[in-house]
């Protein structure tokens, strides 16, 4: 397969994904700053956007953290590479370019998402409820995977799109934990408190893994438990460990394809292998939010070492 | 209602609608059997289609929409096995002269030693590659696929308007136009005994296959090289590459090393043999032409003048579809060929020749003149169907660079029944057939119809509003 093939496939569930994400910070953000916090919603939402790595572009754009603006950045601005607009944009502008790589029914519903996305622009904004436009969003996030996973043919560029689905993933449940980080920064007494259990469980539940967390772990919601789950738990979906395991397993099989093992297998080996070996004392021992810079981190290198070897053409 | 053209389905226009030429017969009932609300349905349908498979067409320079779909009038075309027997002769025969002059000029050039054709018409041609002389192409094939657009004017008058030697388009819209009608109206194709014409990528395939450098042994990798996905015809190019199962490449996707050219893949270097290019001479090679070129790749050319891989269309296949060589066709039919010209060229003024450009600048009025390089129906007048003011703004321009110009009468395009606003009525119509050439000379029944789609008009560009329908030939 081209390269640059493999590339656009990647990049394609890598933007559907974090349109996904995007969408899902803004849950998380109205339902935060419904709160009666001690601390005013604006902070809050700075702690978002801060995690989302978007506050530089918003602040430049908007200045203070308005809830319609913040609507409009993480949604609809073209300005914003990451808001939900952009990346349906470009995941469909990918596809048009690998037509040929997609089935009639992933293109569909790459397609269509960008045609009633532009319906949506042309809306009366008074019109459009938050809600609405969040599950919007989530629903055609499903029905491209579904498209995906029930016609694409099982190849190397199955794999890619799998990578790059569970790169994105990986990344985001990091950030979207590390919102609480920002979040709690100025006040630690209040771990523990009533708040900070409200807190985590909004953050279940805009993953959508709330549910999933009470019948996993039952009981009092704890911030150990939470982490467990979303960082360490394989049957998570949206765990670190699930998405690492993914990335392996599909950087496993192009090994075998292709008859040749490369440094980015080594690094995805050595990043499960690392997971499947943590705890979470350990990791509240080393500091929630040092824990996940440094996993930030790690990934963005296994992205980089993908690239290098598959997408980039240059592997001789 | 036009009068005074040759109308395919009812002969002689202003002639009684009830007579109906044969290939046309079992259409009239389906015509009168389909009431306004079915048709307005099926016509929703197919636009849906076509959405739905992508195929859309972005004009060029018009910016807008980029994902305009070009109007597909469901009134087909149809010819008579016989009509088409005709017309497949005199293709090939122009396709296998086209391909024998090409090889001559950048040869020995004997058909300007002995003085048919005028030596700067072919040497200082801009279309002319210096870098092509005394190449020969595998099989001795510069033009692989040849596409001659023809209009006819009576039952047995057809008229090539123009030859495509380098990367004609508009092959997929005959593909898919036919998918869509047997999926619309199948009923039609159980009555009609009608060719089919889905074979066309297989040949298309073998074709380019068969042009494969002597260096290649075993089963020759083919590519199509693509300007990218902003192009407007970049779905052509995906569907050609899907349907021939072929890799789609950039430039960037390329590269050359050794004596070979190479294509980046997931697995490492693989070599490349054969590239169909839908990209112009001009920027296939930075280092041999233009050097601002991000579309090509550098050192293709000397990997192709050594023989590592083949370019289908050659460099240099250009200077054989000039507007201005477009004149010595038939000559070159009789010089090559030993034969009459089956296919008549359209009577041409050259502007650059002070006499014609007397006639042309007297008779504006009446005359369609074309820019010599230009494509797409841009830089043409149109003489009866233009205002004073766009004659008068032309004629400065043809007094400029009189060379830059030929002149055509304004032919009496046949029409073919379309649906339109008000019903049914007539409407201008071209054809593109596209000739395959490679180890042997093939092409499909069928080709491409154009549709000027505003009454009276005679442009059929889909650039300038013109439509497209499916085109049958019937089996004898």
């Amino acid at each position: 397969m081209l390269s640059r093939t493999a590339d656009n496939l990647y990049w394609i569930a890598r933007y559907m994904e974090r349109a996904d994400t995007s969408a899902r910070l803004l849950e998380v953000g109205s339902r935060i700053s419904l709160l009666p916090s001690a601390h005013g919603y604006r902070s809050e939402w700075d702690s978002l956007l801060q995690a989302s790595g978007m506050a530089e572009g918003f602040a430049k754009k908007y200045g203070d953290p308005v809830q319609r603006n913040l609507e409009s950045w993480l949604f609809f601005d073209r300005d914003n590479p990451s808001s939900v607009a952009s990346c349906i944009t470009a995941a469909r502008e990918n596809g048009r370019i690998v037509r040929t790589a997609l089935t009639a029914q992933v293109w569909d519903a790459l397609n269509s998402a960008f045609q009633e996305l532009r319906t949506l622009e042309r809306r009366e904004r008074s019109s459009l409820e938050l809600s609405e436009l969040t599950d919007w969003v989530m629903r055609q996030a499903a029905l491209l995977r579904g498209a995906i996973d029930a016609t694409l043919l099982r190849n190397d560029g199955y794999s890619f799109l799998n990578i790059g689905y569970y790169l994105e993933r990986a990344d985001n449940t990091a950030r979207l934990m590390d919102v609480k980080y920002y979040v709690l920064l100025p006040r630690v007494e209040f771990v523990g408190s009533g708040l900070d259990n409200y807190q985590w469980t909004t953050l279940l539940r805009a993953m959508g893994a709330q549910r999933a967390f009470h019948w996993a772990y039952g009981g009092e919601v704890t911030a150990a438990k939470i982490a467990d789950f979303l960082i360490l738990n394989p049957q998570c979906p949206r765990s670190l460990t699930t998405c690492v395991a993914g990335i392996a397993n599909h950087l496993a099989r192009l090994a075998k394809a292709y008859g040749r093992q490369t440094l980015a297998q080594d690094q995805a080996r050595a990043m499960l292998a690392d997971l499947e070996a943590e705890s979470v004392e350990r990791i509240f021992d080393e500091g929630l939010h040092e824990y996940l810079s440094r996993f930030i981190g790690n990934a963005a290198a296994l992205g980089g070492a993908i690239h290098e070897v598959y997408l980039s053409g240059e592997l001789r | 209602m036009l009068t005074g053209y040759f109308d395919e389905m009812h002969g002689k226009s202003g002639g009684k609608a009830a007579e109906v030429r044969a290939p046309y017969a079992k259409l009239k009932n389906w015509v009168q059997a389909m009431p306004v609300d079915l048709r307005t349905l099926k016509q929703a349908e197919a636009e849906t289609l076509f959405r739905r498979i992508g195929i859309t067409f972005a004009v060029y320079g018009e910016g807008g929409d980029p994902d305009r779909l070009i109007p597909f009038d469901m009134f087909p075309r149809v010819f008579s096995g016989a009509e088409w027997a005709r017309l497949e002769k005199g293709i090939k025969q122009r396709a296998r002269a086209l391909n024998a002059f090409l090889v001559d000029v950048y040869g020995r050039g004997e058909i300007v030693r002995a003085g048919r054709i005028p030596a700067r018409l072919v040497y200082q041609n801009a279309a002319y590659e210096k870098a092509c002389v005394g190449f020969v192409p595998p099989k001795g094939v510069y033009s692989h696929i040849v596409g001659i657009d023809i209009v006819r004017t009576g039952p047995d008058e057809f008229f090539v308007l123009e030859d495509n030697c380098r990367t004609p388009s508009g092959v997929s819209y005959m593909l898919e136009n036919r998918e869509i009608m047997m999926r619309m109206f199948p009923d039609l194709f159980r009555e009609n005994r009608i060719e089919p014409v889905d074979s066309y990528p297989e040949k298309l395939r073998r074709t380019l296959a068969s042009v494969a450098p002597a260096k290649c042994k075993g089963e020759p990798t083919v590519v199509i090289l693509t300007p990218g996905h902003f192009n407007s015809a970049y779905y052509e190019h995906s569907f050609l590459a899907d349907l021939m199962g072929v890799e789609l490449v950039e430039g960037q996707d390329l590269f050359v090393e050794g004596e070979y050219v190479w294509m980046r893949t997931t697995e490492g270097p693989k070599r490349v043999d054969v590239i169909y290019r839908r990209i112009d001479d001009s920027y296939l090679d930075p280092l041999c032409f233009r050097p601002d070129s991000m579309l090509g790749v550098p050192g293709l050319m000397d990997v192709y003048r050594s023989g590592g891989v083949s370019i289908c269309s050659a460099p240099g296949a250009g200077v054989a579809d000039d507007k201005a060589v477009y004149t010595y066709v038939p000559e070159m039919v009789r010089f090559y060929l030993g034969e009459e010209p089956l296919l008549n060229n359209v009577p041409t003024w050259q502007c650059g020749k002070a006499d014609d450009q007397k006639y042309v600048l007297e008779h504006l009025e009446e005359l369609v003149v074309k820019e010599v390089h230009g494509s797409g129906g841009y830089g043409m007048l149109v003489g009866p169907k233009a205002s004073q003011a766009q004659i008068e703004a032309f004629r400065a321009k043809l007094r400029e660079h009189p060379g830059n110009y030929i002149a055509q009468p304004t032919l009496a395009l046949s029409t073919v029944p379309s649906f339109v606003e008000e019903g049914v009525a007539p409407r201008h119509v071209d054809l593109r057939p596209y000739c395959l050439v490679g180890e042997r000379v093939e092409l499909v029944p069928g080709g491409l119809t154009r549709v000027a789609l505003t009454e009276g008009s005679l442009v059929v560009n889909s650039s300038q509003g013109g439509g497209v329908k499916d085109t049958w030939v019937l089996a004898e």
